[in-house]
Order: C-alpha cells, then structure tokens, then sequence
C-alpha cells in the first residue's frame, strides 16, 4: 500500500489522536514514574495504577457512552452528573430509608442490612436515571427546547432532587453487598470493568447491527434530509438522551458503591464536562454526525491514566485542574490544526486593516 | 456601456464555486435615480451577483466601478462604507430595541459621557419622516408589521452608511398588499432623491410597477438588461426561461414521451387540496404510469404542491386521496407508507445527508420504511448500492465515498436512487435537473421516462420548460400559488409561457 495513503487512512481514524494523547501520558509515565505500571496481586486480585484507571474510569467510561449518542445526534446533555446523584442517592435511600421527621437511632443507621432486595435497589436505581433521561429526550424531541437548555434544566434541578430524596443529607452506606459494585471483583478484575465492557458490547451491537446508528448519525449531520427520507429524528433522540440517562445512572451506582456514600451535592460533580471532553477527544464532533464508542470509551481513559499519573507524581489537586486544561488545549488543537491555520488567513483576507476606509484608499488600484 | 449617470458598473464578472461555475461575463449598470430589477430562476446567478456588490464573495474574475472609480469590494463592512447597503429578506435588526436605537445604533448622538436620548429620538424620526413615514420611533422594532421594520431597515441604511446604492432583496416575499404599496412610496422617494435601487422579487406585477430597467440573468449568464417599458410580459417570462418567443411558435413539438397511453387507473385525487398562506385550493389528478408536469415561476406554489403531496404541510382545506385511500396524517413516514417520495429541491439541505456514505444514503430510504428492528445488512446494503451505482451511472470511485464528495448531477441520482430503491408508486421531482450539467440532465430524464414505461407515477416539477414540455403527459400550471391551467401534453410553449405571465 502507498505509504502517504496509509498513513493518511491512520490520521484521519477517529481512534487515532486519542491513543497518540495516551501513548505520549505513557510515555511520559514510563519515563518519570516507573512505579505507575507496577502491578501487585493480593488475595487473587490485581492492584495498580493502571487498574485503578480502570476501575475509578468506569463511571466516566459509562457516561461517555451515553454523552457520544447525544452528541452524535447533534445535541448535549449536561444533566449527566446530576443523574448520577440522583441514582445514587436512590440506591443509599432504599438500602436506609431514614424519614427525615422520625427519630432514627444510629444502629440502624449503620447496620449492614437492608430491608430491601438487592435486586430490586439495583432496578429502582436505575429506573430513576432511565426516567430522568426520557424526560430530557422528551423536552429535547417534543417540547423542541435546545438540548443545552433542557438537560441544564435538569443538570440544576437534579442535585436539588438527590437532596429531596435524601432528606438533605449525605447518607454513608454501611450494606456490604452493594459495595460489590464498585469494589468487587471477578477473576481479578473490578467488576466495574465488566460492567463497563458489557454495557459498551451491548451499545455497539445495539447501534452498529441494528439501523440505529446509521438513523442517529443522520439525523446529526442533516435531520431535515432525514426526515425527508421518513425517518423519525424525534424518536432517535428520545432514545439517545434515554440511553444517556440510563448510562448516568449505572455510574451513580458504581461511584456510590465506591465511595460507601451517596450526597447529592458532591456525586457526579463535573462528569458532564469530563463526559464531553471524552468523546470529543474520541473524535466526535460537537455538531453530531459520525461517532465512534469505543474512541469516547478511550477518551475517558485517557482523562484517567492523566488524573492518577498526576496523583502519582504528587501534582496538589488544585494544580491538577490546570494540568488538565493543558491536555484539553492539546488534544483540540491537534484536531483543528489545519481550521485554525485557514481561518487565519480568510480573516486576514477580508477584514479591513483599518477601522476607517474610505473610497479614497481605492486610489492606488489601477484606473480603466 | 458606460453613461454619466452610472453608480455602479459591473463589467465581465465571473465567480465559480467548486464544481459549478456561478456567475459567467456577468454585465450590471446601475444607474443614478433608477429601480432596477435583477431577475432570473433559482441558480440563476442573482444572489451570488448580490453577494459579489455587498462584498459577500470576491469575483474571479471582471471589475467593479463605482461612480467611475475602479473598486474592490472586501467586505460588507467595506460595502456600507463605499455606499452599497443591502436590506435582506429576513430583516437583520434587533426587534427588542426602540425603532430609534435600532436606526441609530452604533452612531449614538453623545452627550456627558452618555447617550442624548432625546436628541437620538428626534434624529430617527426625522430621518423617517424624510421617507414619509411617521412612527413613535421610542416603541420596540417588534411592534411593528415586517413592511414597518423593512423600512426602518432602509432608513438605517440611508442614514448610518449613507447609502447611494441601495439593494433590497426580495423585500415584498412576506409584504401583503398594502404594506407593498408603502414600500413603493418609499422606493419612489428614494429614486426622486437620486439613489440607485437594485431590487430582487419573482412577482411580475411588481416589476411592471416600479421598476425602470431590468437585468435578466439565466444559469449564471448574463441575458440581458432592458427598459422594462420595451419588454412585454411574455418576452420576459420567456427570456428568464431561455426561449425566444418567435422560435417558440415554430419550434416543433419534439415529444421525447412517445405514443405512450397512459393507464386509466387513478392513483392521486386531490379535491379543494390547499393551505392557506402556501397554496389556493386546487384538484388534482394523477392517472398510474403518467408524468404530471407542473409549470410555473418561483414562488408559483409549486413546490409547496409537492411538500402537500409528500405530507410535509398538513393541507387546511381539500381531500387527498392515494390509491382511493383518504389520506388523514400528513407526514413523510405515512407517505413513503403508501408509497410517495420526494426528491427535494434543495438538494443540499433537504436531500444529500453529506457526511455519510453513497452507500449509506442510498440505504436509507428504505431502511426509514424497514423501521427500527428490520436491518438490512452490510452485505445486503453493498449489493443495493453497486446495483444502483451501476443502474443510475453514479461516477464514484467506491460505494464508501462521501456524498459531499460527489457533483451536483451524482448527488441527484443518489437521491432517485434512495428513493427507486423502496420502489414507490408516485416518485415526486422537484427540480432534479438543476445545477446539474447537460448529460446527466439528460440521463435523469430519460431515467423519468423509463420508471414510467415499468408504471410509476411521476410529478416532475421543473423551470426548465423544454423539459417539462418534452417530459409531462399532462401539464399543470401554477401562478401567484394557485393552479391556473391543466393542459394535455400536445400543449405549445408560447400557450404555456402565456399562462405563467397571466397573459392568457
């Protein structure tokens, strides 16, 4: 094969400059913290940097795939961390219901016991989010209200709720099964992983083997011509902001199942925004059209393998942000190098160079 | 050419755009104190002309004098300070801000380090009374009827940049009569006071009522300009549309449709069809395996016939009825149902889904009818594609290639083919031959002539009369959104020309 083809057919992948940004995180790792790559086993599972990037990743991951059929489709959602609280303070609050009016003595509080399943705090969790998706998917496709605008609504509105259903409280969860979740393993691997790999399959075949990613990919790129085509774009948000809902919500889960606690101010804090900087560093566009998961799922990754390479290295937490706003600023640019270069030079073109022209300054052009 | 009364001379102007050559030797005088109508059909050339005098576009190739003085146009803003102001369609002004702001925005009078309101209102509403037109210029623009906020716009125009060149285009599209006789008042002011007026519209009456000269531009070339007092209806109905009249008696009634009888069965009925605002009432038949031609102007109606017949508008009066079935939910979906499609005339907006490939646009038509859960499968869509590639003569390297990619002609046959491909019973063509080159045109039509030898119904809409003429068994003319003529194919062009320009 030509070499400039090949290598063209290599940059133009959307999997390309998300794995260049987290091979250059690697390497980078490699060369100054060693340590980051070393991984134990203890009692049969594996520790280390790279698994925890795997495994504090995975509500990002989830989310992320969520945010690409948004995206994909040409609109947004913001309301994905308030989801997040939502969900996890409906799981803390069935393992303890705790009316706010009732004296609770603190041994019930702190047992390890639920009086509810397990199966059916799992469901009810992620009915909630599910619920909180459609509604966006039915203010963004029916009520016509910009995407921006309607999951801001939410994206407000749902930490008040996460408090509502907590009775304004941050409940600890003391019910070691549900720990599971975010703790657990299976053949030495956080379970979080598995979820994680389950849910992308099942989004993967769900949009590739079916007609749905072909319906969202143009309603993204021309929903006029696809309505013309008779293809109804209404339904094909309404499923993606769902969906998105329903991705939240399994990460409200996982996180509250991490942390053994559910508060409504703190849950999901700013996963819209790191939601959205994953699949645009997977190479989605912001204005819809062509989308790749598992390039979304990578972003996600890549804002990981930075955090903790950044932890490890001892970066304060306040730093960190700024660390992370440079890889931001990176990874865009290397997109739209080429944009930026011509948008220049069509500014330079038209714009006059003095605030003030007057016919006169045609003087110096040649005379019929 | 050029006269001592000349503001603007354009001489040679050529632009061309990837893949279609816009503007082609374009010539344009403007004269001191005249209104001057730029006529010709969609793709004619009038806009991107417009875009080049407002600074929009830069001209490959040609010159622009302005007052006798050799020009280049940089920018709009360049525009405006030259003299050359432009009052588009939709009126760019803010509708929450006073009329008085918005006249005088961005050149408050100042006073103290703050605006000298009073002085602000007193300068606008002089500067309308100077137009005849007397408003409480402290109310908000929005209050006031689209005619009211066009006028401000202009006053704006004339008073901020001091316009000697005034372009207005397409200012009457959403006036109502009297609105319209308001805007002439003003336009007449305007002219006694010396400034050009450039004015773009597709009614007729209104050309022959205000307008002094007219240019004609046709496919990007330049026709020609005239004193409109020399140019009788039909003579420039007929130049818009590239025929002369005198050829047109003896042209031959070369029918490309051959001795075809077409079946009796009905397919379409429509009774009373119409949308207020869009389309008078109107019947309409179409018979299985004919081609309906519908003739008429831009803004005829005639492409709001097809988004009725294709469910895009829900119809406020009439019947619809396909196959004897009442049609009672209008939308695209429950049309292709019953086998209806459109090819829109937009193609870019409306028909090519860009980013996504031949193959997948072809796909998608009938993947919109298979539903959600009916998939066809790779496979099966690289089968469908390649036939199609094949059948319709789509030059592509492969079925993967970007639709964007492709020429206009390409991007059209994509299009038949989305549509061929759910093999529908009445195929609805609006436009399908425009900006496409002169062999692809042909091929598209004979591809309309065989779909209806295989008995597929066909509404074929196209400004392109020839076409229409050589194509249709029946001809249905359209003017000023109401259907004024149904014809038999044995019909001449000069009748039919006659009947566009309402001489008939």
């Amino acid at each position: 094969m030509n070499y400039t083809v090949f290598f063209r057919r290599i940059r133009e992948s959307r999997l390309f400059w998300v794995l260049t940004a987290w091979a250059v995180i690697l390497g980078f790792n490699a060369l100054f913290i060693p340590e980051f790559f070393r991984i134990n086993i203890q009692d049969g599972h594996l520790y280390g940097n790279l698994i925890d990037v795997l495994n504090n990743g995975a509500p990002l991951m989830l989310v992320a795939l969520g945010m690409t059929l948004v995206i994909a489709t040409g609109g947004v959602d913001l309301s994905v961390g308030a989801v997040m609280a939502i969900s996890a303070a409906m799981g803390a609050v069935l393992i303890n219901p705790a009316p706010g009016d009732k004296l609770v003595s603190n041994e019930i509080l702190t047992r390890n016991a639920t009086n509810t399943p397990l199966a059916i705090i799992v469901l009810a969790t992620l009915a909630a989010g599910t619920l909180c998706g459609l509604w966006n998917g039915l203010l963004v496709s029916r009520a016509k209200i910009q995407p921006l605008v309607a999951t801001l609504i939410l994206m407000v509105a749902g930490r008040g709720i996460a408090q509502l259903i907590t009775n304004g409280q941050i409940i600890t969860i003391y019910y070691t099964p549900y720990f599971w979740f975010g703790n657990g393993y299976i053949l030495g691997l956080p379970v979080s992983i598995y979820i994680v790999t389950a849910v992308a399959i099942i989004a993967w075949v769900g949009v590739r083997k079916t007609p749905i990613g072909l319906f969202i990919e143009a309603v993204g790129i021309n929903p006029k011509a696809t309505y013309y085509s008779g293809i109804s774009a209404k339904n094909v948000q309404l499923l993606a902001y769902t969906f998105s809902g329903f991705c939240s919500a399994l990460a409200g889960l996982i996180l509250s199942s991490y942390v053994h606690s559910a508060d409504g101010n703190n849950n999901g804090l700013n996963y819209e925004l790191d939601a959205i900087l994953a699949v645009v560093m997977g190479g989605t566009m912001l204005s819809g059209g062509r989308f790749s998961l598992l390039a979304s799922v990578l972003g996600a990754m890549v804002i990981w393998t930075f955090t903790l390479s950044m932890y490890t290295l001892g970066v304060p937490a306040n730093a960190l942000l700024a660390g992370r706003a440079v890889l931001v600023l990176l990874v865009i640019l290397l997109y739209s190098d080429r944009r930026l270069v011509k948008r220049r030079s069509v500014r330079a073109d038209t714009q006059p160079k003095s605030a003030v022209i007057t016919p006169d300054e045609n003087r110096d052009l040649p005379r019929p | 050419m050029a006269d001592s009364q000349s503001l603007i001379t354009v001489r040679g102007i050529s632009k061309a755009f990837p893949g279609v050559v816009a503007l082609e030797r374009v010539d344009f005088t403007l004269r001191k104190g005249e209104i001057h109508a730029l006529m010709g059909e969609n793709g004619a050339g009038k806009s991107t002309l417009i875009k080049i005098l407002t600074g929009v576009e830069q001209p490959d190739t040609g010159s622009i004098e302005l007052e006798h003085t050799l020009i280049r146009i940089r920018s709009p803003q360049h525009a405006q300070q030259l003299g050359i102001s432009t009052v588009y369609q939709e009126i760019n002004l803010c509708t929450n801000i006073s009329v008085a702001e918005n006249i005088m925005l961005g050149h408050e009078p100042r006073r103290f380090g703050g605006i000298h309101w009073k002085k602000l209102n007193e300068m606008a509403r002089q500067a309308l009374l100077r137009l005849g037109i007397e408003l409480d210029v402290t109310q908000p623009l929005g209050m006031y009827s689209i005619a009211i906020q066009q006028m401000v716009a202009i006053t704006r125009a004339l008073e901020i940049a001091s316009a000697k060149v005034l372009i207005l285009d397409e200012p009457t599209s959403s006036l109502d009569a009297n609105e319209t006789a308001r805007l002439f008042a003003v336009m007449r002011a305007l002219k006694q006071a010396g400034i050009g007026i450039v004015f773009v519209t597709h009614f007729l009456d209104q050309v022959y009522e205000i307008v002094d000269r007219v240019t004609i531009l046709r496919n990007g070339s330049f026709v020609g300009s005239y004193d409109i007092a020399d140019l009788p209806r039909v003579e420039l109905v007929a130049k818009m549309l590239g025929r002369v009249v005198g050829e047109l008696q003896a042209l031959a009634q070369d029918k490309a449709r051959g001795e075809r009888q077409p079946d009796e069965r009905r397919l379409i009925e429509a009774a009373g069809l119409g949308l207020s605002g869009m389309l008078e009432p109107l019947d309409l038949a179409i018979n299985v395996g004919e081609v309906l031609g519908i003739a008429g102007l831009l803004g005829s109606g005639r492409s709001e016939l097809a988004s009725l017949l294709f469910g895009l508008t829900s119809p406020d009066s009439g019947t619809l009825l396909i196959d004897g079935q009442s049609v009672t939910r209008f939308s695209p979906q429950e049309s292709i149902k019953r086998g209806v499609a459109l090819c829109p005339e937009d193609r870019k907006a409306e028909g090519i889904v860009g980013d996504l490939s031949i193959r997948e646009n072809i796909i998608l038509g009938l993947q919109g009818r298979y539903g959600w859960f009916k998939f066809i499968n790779r496979q099966k869509q690289d089968e469908i594609a390649e036939k199609y590639i094949k059948l319709l003569g789509i030059r592509t390297p492969s079925p993967d290639q970007l639709v964007k990619n492709l020429s206009g002609g390409n991007q059209q046959k994509v299009i038949l083919a989305r549509w061929l491909v759910t093999q529908p019973r009445l195929l609805i063509l609006d436009e399908p031959t425009r900006g496409i080159d002169v062999g692809a045109k042909a091929e598209i039509q004979k591809l309309v002539l065989e779909l209806v030898k295989d008995g597929m119904s066909i509404v074929f809409i196209s400004s392109e009369l020839e076409e229409v003429v050589r194509i249709s068994d029946r001809i249905v003319v359209l003017r000023d959104r109401a259907k004024v003529a149904d014809y038999d194919h044995a019909v001449s062009d000069r009748t039919l020309i006659q009947t566009m320009a309402g001489e008939a």
